[in-house]
């Protein structure tokens, strides 16, 4: 499959008053062309952050990309200067952010907020452009949208002005659009509307979705691929398949069980004991090591190395380790 | 995508063999992040500490009010002893600030005015702070249609224009340092007042506050132990600006000739009488005064945004 | 949006006329006759006058009658200054002090929003702490001071700009520039501290986000919205420079509204106090109230808000 963004060892951290917070800390994947990768992780974990550095939209300061590229379309978009990066954003790689409700500018019109985009990276004219928008409205399901283009952010609801959000990140076509936590702001039965909306545009535009969450529901609904981030880190990645039927990381185990599920016989919830790691001074292990029920001595010591299991699906943990195979039957 | 074991042969060759025990539960312990937790006011004073311009104001502040207490002791000279023969005389060893048109000593009459300025700016500051959180605490805490008519009431005393109300208290009853504070105080804790209920309002509804309305606390003990501690950043914000402004309204109205009268000395009197000498060439007499009004009112100003920034829970990081 | 301005305006008269009320009554509170100083008249001519003044009417017949012809627009006329009415005073005057205070907003507003989005794009820099340190300085200074420092520096050391009456723009640089350094302070740090908060919300990062180039950030996104609290102060700053007039008018001998008001208030010219109170604090809440209809053009939320206050 044709791999449009690739990201490689990427590492950024924040600079603060207590010290520098290493938010992400060598994060590896590729992303490809029409498919839906979820990057999952609680809060914390670096998901957000990984993927505004997709954009560059870090603020510098506090923020620093240290190293790594992110590849697309050939050119490392790391090393781009900023007039470079604005042809990108909006018109190739787009982003959807958590609230719609501060995302939106409160003082102007929805319409000026969706056409300013195609304004700016296609040189349309007015009319033009307030074509696109209302066609864009018709797609991400607004009706009325000659009226509702005349209208302010405040006049919609919330599930509204995330189809707005939407519409606007889609408005120049992009290959790429990153939703970061899409739905967590919204009512349970707005958010499933949303994501149906999601795999109607996917399979309308052929675009790339990378969808952070913390929220399994929603990937089971739309993932095609899942990468799992804690503290930092990707520490698995595989097909929605793999991750959910054949989970290898103690922690993607952890939140699988963590989440309440209908079609599982003895619906037992099993909280992760313990909190993510300081990421002032990250262990130099395995960061999952200290909450992990098979942690072993080596996991505290030696980061683990990366087991590819099948094409799609590989994982970092000691427990991959043939030594560690006979330690396991141990363990329950 | 089944799964095959034999496909599997993972042997990292640089991590020796022994390390493949489980792990002993104890050094967990090591995982626990100690970071000292800073109480509130311990947090915010070390950040204003930080802030060297705050701090310069702060010791300024010290400094001027050392020179208003001992200034006029520490001086030879009294503050209305007027000696004809020694007029318009510039700084010198014996008058450090030099003297004006009737021989008074301007470095006694500065210190002087030091006084009548840092009074008026606490008194009119105390005063509204008491009218403002005793009114504005009463309005957000009670809410609905009290808030309602007290804040009516606050409205249209907000929209006099407060130097004209203070000149018109003035004029009615005649100039002098009671009625200054007097009349500041009249439209004055508005402001407070305002911020008060605000952040009261705000803060009425937080869990915390909920929880202890559940225990059946009273509500002068809410009022005490939970409302207070927490809306008093702001207070004290206001109340740092607050006395700049007094202090600029004393100076103003003395100024025109409605503030401190003659032989008392005061900071806008000063300069009021310093200004008709300035093509005399008597620069000292409008220097002075003018100097330390500036340097108080920012002394306090930075000082007051100091705090703000230090006080702002939502800078803390 | 109809109702909340019809309320506010009504407010408005309300406020108004608690003003005209809280006004006359204190100054027919101040014991004695305004002529009882003058030790010169006779009791006839002290009659006579007071008679001409209404004085020796009933308070609230007198009150009536100042209410009507408050209507009217008429002021009434001056104690001290004989064969002169306080709109006399006023037509005099008060067009010079228009034109004072107005150069002086004006001159605020352009160059404090200019100095506080500066400070804020370059937030921690160099202009930042140049343009706060200019800022805090022109807090600190009274205006009166900032006037003679001009005077001494800019007219007296250095004769650059001429001092004393309003008849050139020459004479007009000093007396402006002194009285706009503190509204131009509060203004750019205002902008500045809500420049920086704008510039943090996550509609400026969806503009970011979408390609658009920084000057097109600053000026369509966030400099409208970081201007909305300039614009709410934008009255009381009236306010400041309104009362700004009266020293600065006597420092550098301007004929004013100003100059007129503090002689009067030296010669407790009583109607004339309180004309000008009137005229002013009626200015004043006018100045508030298109305030905050400007705050309701600026910001498309403010229907709601009312709304939802209520």
């Amino acid at each position: 499959m044709e791999k449009i963004l690739q990201v490689k060892d990427l590492h950024v951290s924040f600079s603060t008053y207590g010290g520098e917070v290493k938010a992400v800390r060598g994060v590896s994947f590729d992303l490809h062309k029409g498919e839906t990768l979820a990057i999952v992780g609680e809060s914390g974990c670096g998901k957000s952050v990984t993927s505004q550095s997709i954009m560059r939209l870090i603020p510098d300061p506090p923020g620093k990309i240290h190293q790594g590229e992110i590849i697309f379309k050939d050119r490392d978009i790391i090393k781009m200067k900023e007039p470079e990066l604005r042809k990108i954003r909006g018109a190739n790689i787009s982003m959807i952010f958590q609230d719609p409700m501060t995302a939106l500018n409160p003082t102007l019109t929805i319409g000026e907020q969706i056409m300013e985009g195609i304004i700016q990276h296609e040189k349309l004219s007015r009319d033009q452009a307030k074509r696109v928008a209302i066609e864009m409205l018709n797609l991400v399901g607004i009706p009325n949208p000659e009226i509702r283009l005349k209208q302010y952010p405040h006049q919609f609801s919330g599930g509204m002005r995330q189809r707005i959000v939407i519409a606007m990140a889609l408005v120049c076509r992009p290959d790429v659009l990153i939703a970061d936590e899409p739905t967590t702001a919204l009512d349970v039965t707005i958010q499933a509307q949303i994501l149906e909306l999601f795999r109607d545009i996917q399979k309308k535009t052929g675009v790339s979705i990378i969808l952070i969450t913390h929220d399994l529901g929603v990937v089971a609904q739309v993932a095609d691929r899942i990468a799992v981030m804690y503290a930092g880190r990707i520490v698995e990645i595989g097909t929605r398949r793999e991750i959910f039927y054949q989970p290898q990381h103690p922690y993607t185990k952890g939140l699988l069980q963590s989440v309440p599920r209908l079609d599982a016989e003895k619906a037992e919830l099993v909280p992760i004991p313990g909190t993510p790691p300081d990421l002032f001074s990250p262990p130099v292990g395995c960061a999952f090591a200290a909450r992990c029920p098979h942690a072993m001595e080596v996991c505290d010591k030696v980061y683990p190395f990366k087991t590819q299991l099948t094409s799609d699906h590989n994982v970092d943990c000691w427990l991959q380790d043939e030594r560690a195979k006979k330690l396991v039957s141990s363990f329950k | 995508m089944e799964l095959r074991k034999q496909d599997v042969r993972n042997i990292s060759p640089d991590v020796p063999n022994d390390w493949f025990v489980p792990k002993q539960q104890n050094q967990q312990a090591g995982e626990a992040v100690v970071r000292p937790s800073l109480s509130y006011w311990k947090d915010s004073w070390h950040r204003l500490l930080k802030n060297k311009l705050a701090m310069a104001g702060l010791i300024f502040l010290i400094f001027l009010a050392i020179f208003a207490i001992f200034g006029p002791l520490l001086s030879p000279h009294s503050v209305e002893t007027q000696r004809l023969t020694e007029q318009n005389l510039p700084p010198s060893g014996k008058y450090w600030f030099g003297t004006d048109d009737l021989g008074r000593d301007v470095f006694t009459r500065t210190a002087y005015g030091a006084r009548i300025s840092l009074f008026v700016g606490l008194m009119a500051a105390m005063i509204d702070f008491i009218i403002g959180v005793v009114y504005g605490g009463i309005a957000g805490y009670k809410g609905g249609r009290t808030d309602n008519l007290m804040m009516r009431f606050v409205e249209i005393l907000y929209g006099l224009p407060y130097l004209l109300v203070v000149i018109l208290v003035m004029v009615v009853i005649g100039p002098g340092l009671t009625t200054i504070i007097l009349a500041l105080s009249i439209t004055g804790w508005v402001g407070m007042a305002r911020i008060v209920r605000g952040q009261v309002l705000q803060i009425k509804n937080y869990e915390f506050v909920l929880a202890s309305k559940t225990f059946g606390t009273s509500a002068a003990r809410i009022i005490r132990k939970n409302l207070l501690p927490n809306t008093m950043g702001p207070i004290i914000v206001q109340m740092t600006l607050t006395i700049p402004s007094a202090i600029f309204a004393e100076a103003f109205l003395s100024f025109i000739g409605l503030g401190i009268q003659a032989p008392h000395a005061s900071w806008g009197v000063m300069a009021n009488d310093g200004l008709s000498t300035i093509l005399s060439g008597y620069w000292w007499r409008l220097f002075f005064p003018t100097l330390f009004i500036s340097l108080t009112m920012f002394a306090f100003n930075v000082l007051g945004d100091g705090l703000q920034d230090a006080l702002d829970p939502k800078l803390r990081r | 949006m109809n109702t909340y301005f019809i309320k506010r305006f009504v407010a408005m008269i309300i406020t108004l006329w608690l003003i005209v009320t809280g006004t006359f009554f204190l100054m027919h509170w101040v014991p004695g006759s305004p002529f009882n100083e003058e030790r010169t008249t006779n009791a006839a001519i002290q009659k006579n006058l007071e008679s001409y003044y209404q004085l020796d009417k009933p308070l609230l017949v007198q009150y009536g009658n100042y209410l009507k012809a408050l209507v009217q627009f008429d002021l009434g006329p001056s104690i001290k200054k004989s064969s002169q009415t306080v709109n006399d005073m006023l037509g005099r005057g008060f067009p010079v002090s228009f034109e004072l205070g107005l150069y002086t907003l004006l001159l605020a507003i352009v160059s404090g929003i200019t100095l506080g989005v500066f400070a804020a794009l370059r937030h921690n820099g160099l202009i930042d702490y140049l343009a706060m340190s200019i800022a805090v300085l022109g807090i600190s200074v009274p205006n009166f001071v900032m006037a003679t420092l001009l005077i001494q520096q800019l007219a007296v050391n250095i004769p650059i700009f001429p001092v004393a009456t309003w008849s050139s723009p020459m004479h007009m640089v000093l007396p402006i520039l002194a009285l706009a350094t503190g509204p131009m302070a509060i203004i750019a740090r205002l902008t500045r501290t809500s420049m920086l908060e704008v510039l943090t919300q996550d509609y400026i990062r969806t503009a970011k986000a979408k390609g658009l180039s920084p000057v097109k950030i600053v000026f369509k996104h966030a400099l409208r919205n970081a201007l909305l609290p300039v614009v709410t102060v934008l009255g009381s700053l009236a306010a400041s420079i309104l009362t700004g007039t009266f020293v600065i008018e006597k420092i550098f001998a301007i004929p004013g509204m100003g100059k007129y008001f503090v002689d009067s208030i030296n010669n407790r010219d009583y109607p004339v106090i309180m004309g000008t109170t009137v005229f002013y604090s009626a200015i004043l809440i006018l100045m508030l109230f298109l305030v905050d209809l400007a705050y309701g053009i600026l910001d498309p939320r403010i229907k709601l808000h009312k709304k939802e206050a209520k």
